[in-house]
């Protein structure tokens, strides 16, 4: 199961057949997805109830997908893994959520929308699902209202807007600083009067640990109680995931601590490709890290560069409080590099320039890599005295606009800055640093959001479809919304209705005995190694692996050392790993140890991915392609492809499958920032 | 395919609603919400019965011959078209009312919100305001449990034994001293004669004001005319009233025990 | 810092508990509280000890997660959730205690984890506003005006975690109930189902078995989100008015 018993070297990957959508019908991309609702075929209202859905996470994708479903008469059973489903990430979004509405008369509309999300994407979306996206977004609003979600709104009572991200209209949503927490709410209130009515059968603290697929259909999983440590299958007709992102592979993220990659790396083990798992997005605007205790990071919203000035001391290692350094040895680096665009370049921008000058030794502030590396249970050579953090300062803001103008405009963000950091961001800049935000990768789907595995369908952050190499602030919460309460409820019909089940699978099957054979057995030897490591030090390491080598800038050579070591690591895990209790409680210990087990090859695949795309684009960062002026140069005559990846076995190489990437309305330019 | 999934959707909404609802009072009876209700009403209701108790005891002030009048008046009230004593037994009758509810929920409320919360923190609350964060958000004052809140349990028991003492020593005049019926005054005086007398009332009144100062404001909030804006007027009536009851109450026993009055 | 933890422990929810001590050192002022836990849970499985199970997953104070009584607070000294409590609130030598949610309808699970279904269930009674996907009028259809938006923000606030019922002698869920109540109450979107809403949220909260209301306030002082106690007066007069409409 986790020997290293491949015969070719991971980098030697074959490539197979290009992977091709079927699903988005030819024609107008307007009239694409009219077009496929029209074609695809429907389920008899009194057969719903005869076909079950398993839906993996509650998050807004899950959230609102199950409710819907079970809207429309489907018998759906939900999963997540929280003690309720009104707890998943999503809650976290800050922000706000974009849609094509043009309330503003600004020159918004749903082609603008596409436009802007495949440009912001850096070419690396299908254009029908983008599109889509963007037509859809505009009945989310509606949907949410509706459900009593309380919108921002202005003194006529109607919503409000504001522009977000640098995008010139402002189609941006919002409920103050918590606008996925009033989301999710919503969806999961939806959810819970399907619940009390009897057609979504709940299971919270349940984990899905394996995927069952009978005859070449994902037909049901295998999910492990958390509390009794019980673990059963469940069957269905279709089977949905919705289990979010995979962003805790780097250890320090903002996601949630027990968000996880288990249910699409069990799922792509199956058979899902996984496409474009080297896109990730780092925010610029995180609170840096104060230790090596640090757990988890913070994300501040990156209004915050509106009227913030970022800057480093001119001189390395400078040491002084930043009241100390006066104006002529500080160095307003995004001033000085993008002078016309300054501190509002695009996030990854931003975000790579801080960890250059962090590099040069003119980090500040306490947190870092200082002490870290080189020592025991670290696979990164000693930090060499790096500290880790920019200041973003609003004294020239406060000076200009006064300090309550800017109390009223950041003062939660302030308040939580001084909440963690114990300073006070009105008298002392901010530090901030980059950190894992979001995963644009993920299980690569069709048109319908169906997997390679037929049945087998992923919304939300968990598939690749719609953000290419980069997300825009405020599309994230769109794109899990759209996927869960209008796009995957109207295709899903067409496979539910073309694949009636006659057979009822069973736990005697022998694929769902053999999945949950497997699932005991790993858990078993979790518990039996019994050595001396803890799950998290090894958590800790392949994060600050992934960090060093497959973070904000990729080379060849950094990603071929991280291949070299995550093997090391993986045959040291299973060495070396303590795990107390049993698996008949509820044991955390446990839970984490057999993530961690997962987040070992996923790594792995993402560094792959990394290394054999030879080019810079969105999120993705390779230092040998570079414009002369150290800008990320994109290679559309060789990589205008999504990269979806077959498994083959653990630590044998995958194959790589293209999906060619075709413009037909968006045509591919250069970003400039300078 | 939009109609189907709306009607199924409707079918699946109507299944969550249950149309079967009992009466107002069965519904009010029925809830720990509906309970405090009855409460807050019967309260208020044995609140304006002490208020013009109150008052009518500092009669005491002007004399034997005012204050026995005055018992003497109020077993003529509404006559003729009342008859004789009528409206004082109708008085005791609401008044007897209002303490069963007031008790019988109050019993049944406490019996649920100790079994809702049997075990007790190793530590207990500190009691005190929890700290402010330097740069904290501007969230709305705390609040932490007074004494008067604290009592009510206790206080309403105190209350209870009181009346049953003070009926059986002022109205039945079961266990006065004097015992004289018809002579209002010198029973009383003859109560406040005694130390023990003067301890019961004393202690009961005071009971009485930590009751009415958590009760009153309770019962507004109960009863849904409580607001931010409202609070302070809420608070200092809450007070107020306490105080004038207490206050005007153990008058008497103190005017007694002094000389002022016997 | 060093410092002595005194943690219920308890393997499951059948078994007995009891306050267990630990000592932990180096521990820095930065820590969260929840990053303390960590460093005693890594000792602890180092030396062959069931790690303190608690529950936890965004720590940054939104997912209401979290859930700890800390020196017999909810949530601890500070006005805010337990993973945004930091170290700097304790000094060196303390001794603190730490304790599940106390109450009837939150069963312990093990150790300081304890079983909040009944909130679920509260929402499921009716904590919704009946809008199927797709049947939504424009969203602008209705204006709603700015009062009744920001009120129905500042109810819609809450995250569930229970502190209101931890902090309440009488564990009551009273706070959180009319959160619910209120955001979708004041709401015009809200207003079909108004009456049999406070209903049966309050039938629910009952048959959970958490205690009645007597205006104690703590639930208010404890809430990480600031919930007003006014949103239970707002949910009283709401059910008497229901009660009558419908009675």
């Amino acid at each position: 199961m986790t020997a290293s018993t491949a015969s070719t070297a991971y980098t030697d990957y074959p490539t197979g057949d290009p992977v091709v959508d079927t699903k988005a019908p030819k024609g107008p991309i307007a009239e694409r997805w009219d077009t496929r609702r029209f074609e695809a075929k429907l389920v008899n209202p009194a057969n719903r109830r005869k076909h079950t859905v398993i839906v993996v996470g509650t998050g807004l994708a899950g959230g609102a997908a199950g409710a819907t479903l079970a809207e429309q008469g489907y018998r759906v059973v939900q999963f997540c893994y929280q003690d309720s489903p009104r707890r998943a990430h999503s809650i976290a979004a800050q922000g706000g959520i974009n849609a094509a509405k043009n309330y503003r008369n600004d020159g918004d509309s749903v082609h603008r929308l596409f436009y802007d999300t495949v440009k912001g994407g850096d070419f690396r979306a299908r254009e029908s699902n983008v599109h889509r996206l963007a037509q859809v977004s505009v009945e989310i609003i509606d949907q949410c209202v509706a459900q009593g979600v309380p919108f921002a709104r202005e003194y006529g009572g109607l919503l409000d807007t504001r522009s977000f991200g640098g995008v010139q209209v402002s189609r941006t949503f919002y409920a103050r600083g918590q606008t996925g927490q009033q989301l999710l709410l919503g969806a999961y209130q939806a959810l819970s009067r399907q619940i009390a009515a009897g057609a979504v059968e709940m299971h919270q603290r349940t984990e899905m640990l394996d995927l069952i697929v009978v005859d070449g259909r994902a037909r049901g999983i295998v999910a492990r109680d958390l509390l009794t440590g019980r673990i059963d299958t469940h069957f269905a007709d279709a089977v949905v995931l919705a289990s979010g992102g995979y962003g805790n592979v780097f250890y320090l993220s903002t996601n949630a601590m027990n968000s996880n990659a288990t249910a699409v790396w069990r799922a792509h083990r199956r058979g899902a490709y996984f496409a474009n798992p080297c896109f990730t997005q780092i925010h610029p605007t995180c609170i840096p890290r104060t230790g090596d205790h640090q757990s988890k990071l913070t994300l501040m919203s990156e209004s915050l560069r509106n009227d913030g000035r970022i800057w480093v001391p001119k001189a390395k290692g400078d040491r002084r409080s930043p009241k100390d350094i006066p104006e002529d040895e500080r160095d307003y680096y995004l001033e000085r590099i993008y002078p016309s665009f300054g501190n509002l370049v695009p996030r990854d921008i931003a975000s790579r320039a801080a960890k250059n000058v962090c590099d040069e030794g003119r980090g500040v502030g306490p947190g870092g890599q200082e002490q870290r590396g080189g020592a025991e249970g670290s696979s990164v050579e000693g930090g060499g005295g790096r500290r880790e953090g920019v200041y973003l300062d609003f004294a020239d803001a406060i000076a200009r606009m006064g300090r309550s103008a800017v109390e009223a405009k950041y003062g939660n963000l302030f308040d939580m800055y001084a909440r963690i950091t114990d300073e006070d961001p009105y008298e002392v800049p901010m530090r901030i640093y980059p950190a894992v935000h979001y995963t644009m990768g993920g299980l690569w789907v069709d048109y319908d959001l169906q997997t390679t595995v037929p049945g087998l369908f992923a919304i939300g952050e968990a598939n690749f479809s719609d953000h290419g190499a980069n997300r825009l602030g405020a599309s994230a919460l769109m794109q899990g919304l759209a996927d869960g309460y209008f796009v995957l409820p109207s295709t899903i019909n067409d496979y539910l209705a073309r694949h009636p089940h006659k057979d009822e699978v069973d736990g005697g099957h022998p694929a769902a005995v053999a999945a949950v054979r497997e699932t005991e057995e790993r858990l078993a030897r979790l518990l039996a190694v019994d050595g001396d490591r803890t799950p998290d030090s090894f958590h800790r390491e392949i994060g600050e692996l992934m960090w060093e080598y497959c973070g904000m800038a990729r080379t060849d050579a950094g990603l071929r050392k991280a291949l070299a070591r995550i093997p090391e690591i993986r045959e040291e895990f299973w060495r070396r790993i303590k795990v107390p209790g049993t698996g008949e409680e509820f044991n955390q210990s446990l839970e984490k140890a057999n993530r961690i087990v997962d987040y070992l090859e996923l790594a792995e695949l993402m560094c792959l991915d990394a290394l054999h795309r030879a080019e810079s684009c969105g999120g993705h960062f390779r230092e040998e392609s570079q414009t002369p002026d150290g800008e990320a140069a994109r290679r559309d005559e060789a990589f205008s492809y999504a990269a979806a990846w077959e498994f083959a076995a653990t630590g044998a190489a995958p194959t790589l499958h293209k999906e060619d990437l075709v413009f037909e309305y968006v045509h591919p330019t250069q970003r400039s920032y300078a | 395919m939009e109609g189907c999934v709306l009607t199924v959707g409707l079918m699946a909404a109507l299944d969550t609603r249950t149309d079967r609802r009992p009466s107002f009072a069965g519904l009010l009876w029925g809830s720990t919400v509906g309970k405090k209700t009855a409460m807050a009403v019967s309260g208020i209701v044995m609140l304006l019965y002490l208020v013009v108790h109150m008052l009518g005891n500092l009669k005491i002030f002007f004399g034997a011959g005012t204050f026995d009048g005055y018992a003497a008046w109020l077993r003529t009230i509404g006559e003729p078209f009342l008859h004789h004593e009528w409206f004082l037994w109708i008085a005791r009758v609401v008044l007897v009312a209002a303490v069963v509810t007031h008790a019988v929920a109050a019993y049944q409320l406490s019996r649920r919100d100790i079994a809702a919360r049997p075990v007790k923190y190793a530590r207990p609350s500190p009691g005190r305001h929890p700290r402010w964060r330097r740069f904290a958000p501007p969230l709305s004052r705390r609040r932490r449990a007074s004494y008067a809140t604290r009592t009510m349990r206790w206080g309403g028991i105190i209350l209870g034994l009181f009346i049953v003492w003070h009926i059986l020593d002022l109205t039945t005049l079961t266990v006065n001293p004097h015992a004289a019926p018809g002579h209002p005054y010198a029973n009383v005086v003859a109560t406040f004669s005694t130390w023990y007398g003067d301890v019961i009332y004393i202690v009961a009144m005071l009971a009485l004001g930590l009751h009415v100062r958590h009760g009153f404001w309770s019962a507004a909030q109960t009863l849904g005319a409580g607001s931010a804006a409202r609070d302070r007027a809420l608070k200092t009536t809450a007070h107020a009233l306490a105080l004038l009851l207490t206050a005007g109450f153990i008058s008497v026993p103190v005017a007694v025990m002094t000389g002022l009055v016997s | 810092m060093k410092l002595t933890l005194r943690v219920w422990r308890q393997k499951n929810a059948d078994a007995d508990g009891t306050m267990s001590t630990y000592e932990v050192d180096g521990i820095a002022k930065d820590m969260s509280f929840l990053e303390m836990l960590d460093t005693l849970n890594e000792s602890l499985i180092l030396s062959g000890e069931d790690p303190v199970a608690f529950d936890h997953d965004c720590r940054e104070g939104i997912c209401g997660a979290c859930s700890l009584v800390i020196n017999g607070e909810a949530h601890g000294p500070e006005r805010t959730t337990t993973c945004q409590l930091h170290m700097r609130a304790f000094s060196d030598g303390d001794t603190i205690d730490i304790e599940p949610w106390r109450a009837s309808a939150f069963p312990v699970v093990k150790d300081l984890v304890v079983d909040r279904g009944a909130f679920d269930r509260i929402i499921q009674s009716g904590g919704y506003i009946t809008a199927p996907t797709g049947a939504a009028p424009e969203a602008h259809a209705t204006a709603v005006p700015k009062p009744a938006a920001d009120t129905a923000f500042e109810h819609a606030e809450c995250i569930g975690c229970g502190a209101c019922v931890a902090a309440c002698p009488n564990g009551s869920a009273m706070l959180f109930t009319s959160a619910k109540v209120n955001h979708l109450g004041v709401l015009p979107q809200g207003a079909p189902e108004r009456e049999s809403r406070v209903l049966d949220m309050v039938e629910r909260m009952d048959a959970e078995g958490f205690g009645g209301c007597t205006l104690t306030g703590e639930c208010a002082t404890a809430c990480p989100k600031g919930i007003p106690l006014f949103s239970i007066t707002r949910m009283n007069r709401e059910f008497v008015r229901a009660a009558r409409k419908r009675g």
